[in-house]
C-alpha cells in the first residue's frame, strides 16, 4: 500500500499505463491515507467519491490503451482554486459555503489530461500568510518534526496544505499558488518541489484572487520531473485572462535532459543577508559546488535593490488585495451577518468573515491607497518595483540562472512567529523578489538541518525561460541525492 | 507614527471592517509598525523612474462585440444569501 | 463661449451668470458588455444578462470588448478631440450593492480621449463652442430596486458592467438653453455615428449636472451636482430651478455647501441625496488585470477615413450644395435620418421647396401622428415625385397638399393619384382664358371695382379655381385675368 504512496508522478504514470495498477486502487490507497491524516490538517474537504468516479474513469480510459498526460494521477487542489460543484472556501469564512458553477482554468487543463481530485487542501486565508496558521480551518502540521522532537512545526504557506499532503504523501501532486514565495517556501519546508512559473504562464482564471499583479499558479511535488508534468498540463493561455500569456507550452519534461557546461549561476550577494544561520550559508555554497562540479561557471553578481523587494511588496499586494476583496460583501455568495442597514451588514459581514491577517492586509492596502498617501507608497512602491525587475534584467545579461537559498531558516514551530506580523513577512525574503519581477523560480529540496529539517535551494531564471530551470532544478537534484521523507507519526 | 486612532477608524470605514473600540488601539500599533517598515522605501531614489503598469510586456488582449455569457440566472444566485425571483436581496437602501 | 450679457438671471442684488458643466453618460451601442460578452439588451429578466464575471465571483477577470474601444475613439472624433494612443483603466474603490466587485473600472488619470469640442447652433443663429476636457470608458452599475419590497432593496445587474462613455464638458455653458443645445447636437453626433442611440428613457444617455453661479468676472464658486437626470428637458428644468436655489440662498447671505442632488420630475426641484459616501475617496489605482490600452495612429487614421459625414460638415454642405440657409441646414441635418431623408427627396429637384415641404407638411403630419420620421408613411422618393409634379406644373401647390393627405391616409404613388382623380392642373391657356371670360362677362360691375381695387382679383381667382375644380394654374390664373381686367 505504502509503495504506492510512494510513487512519484512518473513512476504511476508508467505503471498506470502498463495496468501494473489501477487508478482506482491509486485513489483508493490515497484516500485512506487521508482518513487517517487528521492531524496534519492538509485536506479541509476530502472528496472520494468524484475522486473514485474520477479514477474509474481514467481506468475505462488507460484500459482502452488511451488517456492524457496525468491520465489516474490523483491530486490534491489548494482551495484557492474554483472547484465546480465542490466547495471552495479560500480558507476563510467569509466564503461560507460557497459552491462554485465554475472551474478554474488551471484544475480544468488537469481534469482534461485525466488527473484525479483528492480533495481541497488547507492555505492561509486568501493566500496571506507564510505559514498556514491564518487559515480559518486551523493552522496546518509541518508532516516533518526535528530530531528528537515532537514540537509541532509550520509547514510554510500560504501553500501549506499542499506542501504538506506532498510531503506526507496524501498526493502524488498539489496545484498550489504563489504570491510572495507561496510556493516556494513551504515547498523549502517540507522538502517538496515547489515551482512558480514565469507570471502569465498559468491563467488566473478562477482562482481566488490576492494580488492581480503576483498570483502564480504552479504545482508541488515530490521532484522535479513531476514539476515538469504538471506545469506541462497547469500552463496554457487562456482568453478569459487577459494577463496570460499566448506562447505555446514547451515540452518540459524534455527540458529536464542537459547538461550544465558553460552555463553562467549568478550568485546575488545581497541575498546573503545580516544573521543568516551558518547552516543556511553552508547549503548555499554546497549548492554552488555541485553546479560548479558539473561545469557551470560560477559568477558573483549584484541586485541592488533586492532588500526593498519584501517592503514593496508588503505595499502593492495588500493595495491589490483590499480591492479585489471588497467584492465579498455578503451580498451575492458567502457569508452574510445582519446588520441595520446596508453598511452595518457590510461591517459585519467583513469583520466576522475576515481573519485578523487578512483585515490587517485589508486595512493596509486601503491606506496606502488613499487620498494623501497613494504617491508616497504606493506609486513608489511601483517604481522601486521597475527597479528591482530592471536589476535582475541586467544580472541576466550575463548569467543564465541565480541560485540562492530558499529560506532563511528551517521551519519554525507553530505559534512561533504569528504575533509579529513582521517576523512573518521575513520568510520571504528570499522569494518575493521574484514575484515583483514576474519572473520563475523553483525551490529544490537540498538538504536537512542540523535538526533535521528540510532546506531548500532556489533558481531563479528569466522571464519564459522554465525550461532552465527544469535542467538545472534537475541537475541540482541530482547532485543533492535527497531522500528525505517525514517519519510518519500522524497516523 | 503614520496613523492615530481616528485613522484607524476612518481607513476600517473605507474598508467597511466593523472594529470594536477596544481592538483599535492595538490595531493602530500593529498596522504603524508595518507603516514604520515600508517606510524604508524613501531611501531609494525612484527620481524619472516609471512605476512597473505591467509586469510583462504584451498587448492588452481583446474580445469581438459578440453575446457568449450570460442567461444563467440560476447559477449567478445560486450561492445567495437571500434572494427573490433571481433579485439580489439587500436591507434598504436609502439613497 | 456667448455673449454674458443676454445669458444673465437677475437677482436681488444685480445679475447673476449661471455656470454649468455636463458629464453625459452614453452606452456604447454594442451588443455586449465592456468586460464581459453578456448581453446589453434592454428588458431582460433579472440578472439574465449577467455573467459570472458581472456578478464578480471569486477569481473572475475582465477582458475588454475592442467593438466599445472603436466606438470611443470614433465618438471621440466626432468631437474632434485628442485620441491618445495609450490610456489607462483604472479602479474606482467604493462599496454599493449594485457595486457587486466594490470598485468600478474606468479611466482617471489617463483617458482614451482628450480634449474637444463641441459647437452649438443656438435659435438666435449664434454659434457656441462648448470645450469637451475628455472621453473615457467605464463600466455602468447594476441597479438597485426600492419599491418592490417595502423591507428591503432588491439589486439586478443586468447593467451591471455594460459600457458607457463619460464625456465631460468643460465649465463653458452658460443658461438652460446651452445646456439642453449642448445634450441635443452631443446626441445627434453620437447617433450619426451609432455609437450611442441616445435614447434617454430607456436610459442609454444620462448627465450629471454641475451647476454654480457668480456675478459676472467674478472667480468660479462652490458648485452643486444633479445626479442622473434623463431627459432634456429636466436637465433644462434641473439647472432654472439649481441656478435660482443657488442665487436665493447666497443672495439671502448663505453658502452653497458643494454636494450631490437629484431632480425631482414631479416638483421640477432638486433635493439633497442623502451622503452616499462620508468623503468620496475612491483610491484610484490601475486596475491590475488589465494591461494598458494602446493602438496606433493608423488605427485611428483608418477609423476617422471611415467615419459618416458629421452633423457640422452636413449641415455646411447643405449650405454649400443646395444653397439652404442657416437654420433650414441646421434642421435638415440635426439627425442622419432627416438628412438622409431630406436628400433624398432633393434630388433633382428644388431643395427650397424640398425643405418647406419636408419640414412644412411632413413634419407636421409626423407630429400631429406622434410618429417619428422613420416611422413616416410618405418616403422620400415619393415626396420627391410630389415635388416634381409641381415643378412641371402638373398640379399646383395647393392640389399637391391633398395629394400629400392622399399619399399618408391611403398611400399610393403621386402621380398615380393626381391621374385616378383627375388632379391635373390646367395650364392650358385656352381654357383658362375662357372660364376667365365666362367670369367676367358673368360679374361686370366686379370687374370694374377692380380697376380702382386691384386687390379684388383674389375674388376673380378665387371664382375661376372653384369653376375649374381647383386645377387651374394659379400663376396662369392670375396672368390671364390681369390681362383681360386691364390692371398690371
Amino acid at each position: 500500500m505504502s509503495e504506492l504512496l510512494d510513487l512519484t508522478i512518473a513512476q504511476a504514470r508508467k505503471k498506470l499505463k502498463t495496468r501494473d495498477i489501477s487508478a482506482r486502487e491509486l485513489a483508493q490507497a490515497h484516500l485512506d491515507a487521508i482518513d487517517k491524516s487528521a492531524a496534519l490538517n492538509a485536506y479541509i474537504l476530502p472528496t472520494p467519491d468524484k475522486a473514485l468516479a474520477m479514477a474509474d474513469a481514467a481506468d475505462q480510459k488507460l484500459s482502452a490503451g488511451e488517456g492524457g498526460a496525468l491520465e489516474g494521477i490523483p491530486l490534491g487542489v489548494k482551495d484557492l482554486f474554483c472547484t465546480t460543484g465542490v466547495r471552495t472556501t479560500a480558507c476563510s469564512k467569509i466564503l461560507g459555503d460557497f459552491t462554485p458553477t465554475y472551474e478554474s482554468t488551471v484544475t480544468q487543463n488537469l481534469w482534461d489530461a485525466g488527473a484525479v481530485m483528492l480533495g481541497k487542501l488547507n492555505c492561509d486565508e486568501f493566500a496571506m500568510g507564510s505559514s498556514n496558521e491564518t487559515s480559518a480551518f486551523g493552522p496546518v502540521i509541518n508532516p516533518w518534526r526535528a530530531s528528537g522532537s515532537d514540537k509541532q512545526l509550520v509547514p510554510g504557506g500560504s501553500s501549506g496544505g499542499s506542501a504538506c499532503a506532498v510531503a506526507a504523501r496524501l498526493c502524488l501532486g498539489a496545484t498550489a499558488t504563489d504570491t510572495g514565495g507561496s510556493i516556494r517556501q513551504p515547498a523549502g519546508f517540507t522538502g517538496t518541489v515547489g515551482f512558480k512559473p514565469t507570471y502569465g504562464r498559468c491563467s488566473r482564471w478562477g482562482v481566488v484572487a490576492f494580488a492581480s499583479s503576483l498570483d502564480q499558479a504552479g504545482p508541488v511535488t515530490r521532484d522535479v520531473r513531476d514539476a515538469a508534468i504538471m506545469l506541462g498540463v497547469m500552463a496554457s493561455h487562456d482568453p478569459k485572462d487577459t494577463t496570460s500569456l499566448d506562447l505555446p507550452v514547451p515540452d518540459y519534461e524534455a527540458a529536464l535532459e542537459g547538461g550544465l557546461k558553460g552555463l553562467k549561476v549568478g550568485i546575488p550577494k545581497e541575498y546573503r543577508v545580516d544573521g543568516m544561520p551558518e547552516e543556511i550559508e553552508a547549503l548555499w555554497q554546497q549548492g554552488i559546488d555541485w553546479l560548479k562540479d558539473q561545469g557551470a561557471e560560477i559568477k558573483q553578481v549584484s541586485l541592488p535593490h533586492t532588500k526593498y523587494a519584501l517592503p514593496a511588496y508588503y505595499i502593492v499586494a495588500p493595495a491589490e488585495a483590499s480591492s479585489n476583496l471588497a467584492r465579498y460583501d455578503g451580498v451575492r455568495y458567502g457569508l452574510r451577518i445582519e446588520g441595520d442597514d446596508i453598511i452595518s451588514m457590510y461591517e459585519n459581514t467583513r469583520s466576522e468573515g475576515f481573519g485578523a491577517e487578512v483585515q490587517r492586509r485589508v486595512m493596509i492596502g486601503t491606506y496606502v491607497l488613499s487620498a494623501g498617501y497613494y504617491d508616497a507608497y504606493y506609486l513608489k512602491a511601483q517604481k522601486v518595483r521597475t527597479l528591482i525587475k530592471h536589476d535582475f534584467e541586467q544580472v541576466f545579461e550575463d548569467v543564465d540562472v541565480l541560485l540562492t537559498p530558499t529560506t532563511p531558516s528551517p521551519a519554525f514551530g507553530i505559534g512561533e512567529r504569528i504575533g509579529d506580523p513582521l517576523s512573518m513577512y521575513l520568510n520571504d525574503i528570499f522569494t518575493v523578489t521574484v514575484n515583483m519581477a514576474g519572473l520563475p523560480g523553483i525551490s529544490v529540496p537540498a538538504g536537512l538541518s542540523s535538526d533535521g529539517l528540510p532546506l531548500g535551494l532556489q533558481l531563479i531564471g528569466k522571464a519564459f525561460d522554465e525550461e532552465m530551470l527544469f535542467r538545472v532544478g534537475a541537475r541540482l537534484e541530482e547532485a543533492a541525492e535527497f531522500t528525505g521523507k517525514p517519519e510518519k507519526w500522524w497516523a | 507614527m503614520a496613523v492615530d486612532e481616528a485613522d484607524v477608524r476612518k481607513i476600517a470605514r473605507l474598508a467597511r471592517i466593523a472594529v470594536k473600540q477596544d481592538d483599535v488601539a492595538t490595531l493602530r500599533g500593529e498596522l504603524n509598525k508595518i507603516l514604520d517598515w515600508v517606510a524604508q522605501l524613501d531611501e531609494v531614489n525612484t527620481d524619472n523612474v516609471e512605476p512597473m503598469t505591467s509586469v510583462v510586456a504584451a498587448d492588452m488582449k481583446k474580445r469581438q462585440d459578440i453575446v457568449n455569457d450570460g442567461d444563467k440566472a440560476a447559477d449567478i444566485v445560486k450561492n445567495a444569501p437571500e434572494t427573490q425571483d433571481h433579485y439580489f436581496v439587500v436591507p434598504k437602501v436609502v439613497e | 463661449m456667448a455673449d454674458q450679457g443676454k445669458n444673465l438671471i437677475s437677482g436681488v442684488t444685480g445679475d447673476w451668470e449661471v455656470v454649468i458643466g455636463l458629464e453625459v453618460h452614453a452606452q456604447v451601442s454594442s451588443k455586449s458588455k465592456l468586460f464581459s460578452g453578456a448581453s446589453t439588451e434592454f428588458g431582460a429578466e433579472p440578472n439574465s444578462n449577467v455573467s459570472l464575471v458581472d456578478a464578480a465571483m471569486p477569481g473572475m477577470l475582465p477582458v475588454i470588448n475592442e467593438f466599445a474601444v472603436e466606438q470611443a475613439v470614433r465618438s471621440g472624433l466626432g468631437i474632434n478631440a485628442k485620441i491618445n494612443l495609450k490610456s489607462v483603466f483604472d479602479r474606482k474603490n467604493y462599496f454599493y450593492p449594485d457595486l457587486p466587485q466594490g470598485y468600478q473600472i474606468s479611466q482617471f488619470t489617463q483617458p482614451i480621449v482628450g480634449e474637444g469640442k463641441v459647437l452649438l447652433d443656438m435659435a438666435d443663429g449664434e454659434t457656441v463652442e462648448i470645450g469637451i476636457e475628455r472621453l473615457h470608458l467605464e463600466q455602468d452599475a447594476g441597479k438597485s430596486v426600492h419599491d418592490l419590497d417595502p423591507n428591503a432593496t432588491l439589486i439586478d445587474l443586468n447593467r451591471s458592467g455594460v459600457a458607457l462613455m463619460e464625456i465631460v464638458s468643460k465649465p463653458d455653458i452658460r443658461s438652460s438653453d446651452e445646456a439642453k443645445a449642448y445634450v441635443t447636437k452631443l446626441r445627434a453626433i453620437l447617433r450619426y455615428l451609432g455609437t450611442c442611440d441616445g435614447n434617454m428613457e430607456e436610459g442609454s444617455m444620462r448627465a450629471d449636472v454641475n451647476v454654480s453661479v457668480r456675478k459676472p468676472g467674478a472667480p468660479l464658486s462652490t458648485r452643486c451636482e444633479v445626479k442622473n437626470v434623463n431627459s432634456i428637458r429636466f436637465i433644462g428644468q434641473a439647472i432654472e430651478h439649481e441656478a435660482r436655489r443657488q442665487i436665493d440662498v447666497v443672495e439671502d447671505g448663505g453658502e452653497i455647501v458643494q454636494e450631490t442632488r437629484l431632480f425631482d420630475p414631479k416638483s421640477g426641484h432638486t433635493r439633497s441625496m442623502r451622503s452616499k459616501e462620508e468623503a468620496h475617496d475612491y483610491r484610484y489605482f490601475p486596475d491590475p488585470d488589465l494591461l494598458p490600452l494602446e493602438f496606433t495612429q493608423s488605427w485611428v487614421d483608418e477609423i476617422k477615413a471611415g467615419l459618416p459625414e458629421l452633423p457640422d460638415e452636413k449641415k455646411q454642405r447643405f449650405v454649400d450644395e443646395y444653397a439652404l440657409n442657416a437654420y433650414d441646414a441646421g434642421v435638415m441635418a440635426a439627425s442622419r435620418t432627416a438628412a438622409d431623408y431630406f436628400e433624398e427627396v432633393a434630388k433633382g429637384h428644388d431643395p427650397k421647396l424640398a425643405v418647406n415641404w419636408v419640414t412644412g407638411e411632413l413634419f407636421g403630419a409626423l407630429n400631429k401622428a406622434g410618429l417619428e420620421l422613420r416611422e413616416t408613411p410618405v418616403k422620400a422618393e415619393a415626396l420627391g415625385d410630389l415635388i416634381g409634379l409641381i415643378e412641371d406644373k402638373t398640379i399646383s401647390g395647393k392640389i399637391a397638399k391633398d395629394v400629400f393627405d392622399i399619399m399618408w391616409e391611403e398611400g399610393g404613388t403621386p402621380a398615380q393619384i393626381v391621374e385616378t382623380r383627375g388632379l391635373k392642373q390646367v395650364t392650358d391657356t385656352g381654357a383658362i382664358e375662357a372660364v376667365v371670360d365666362e367670369i367676367i362677362a358673368a360679374n361686370p360691375d366686379k370687374a370694374a371695382e377692380v380697376r380702382e381695387k386691384p386687390k379684388m382679383i383674389g375674388w376673380f381667382v378665387g371664382q375661376v379655381m372653384q369653376k375649374t375644380g381647383g386645377k387651374a394654374n394659379p400663376q396662369a390664373v392670375n396672368d390671364i385675368l390681369k390681362a383681360k381686367l386691364g390692371c398690371e
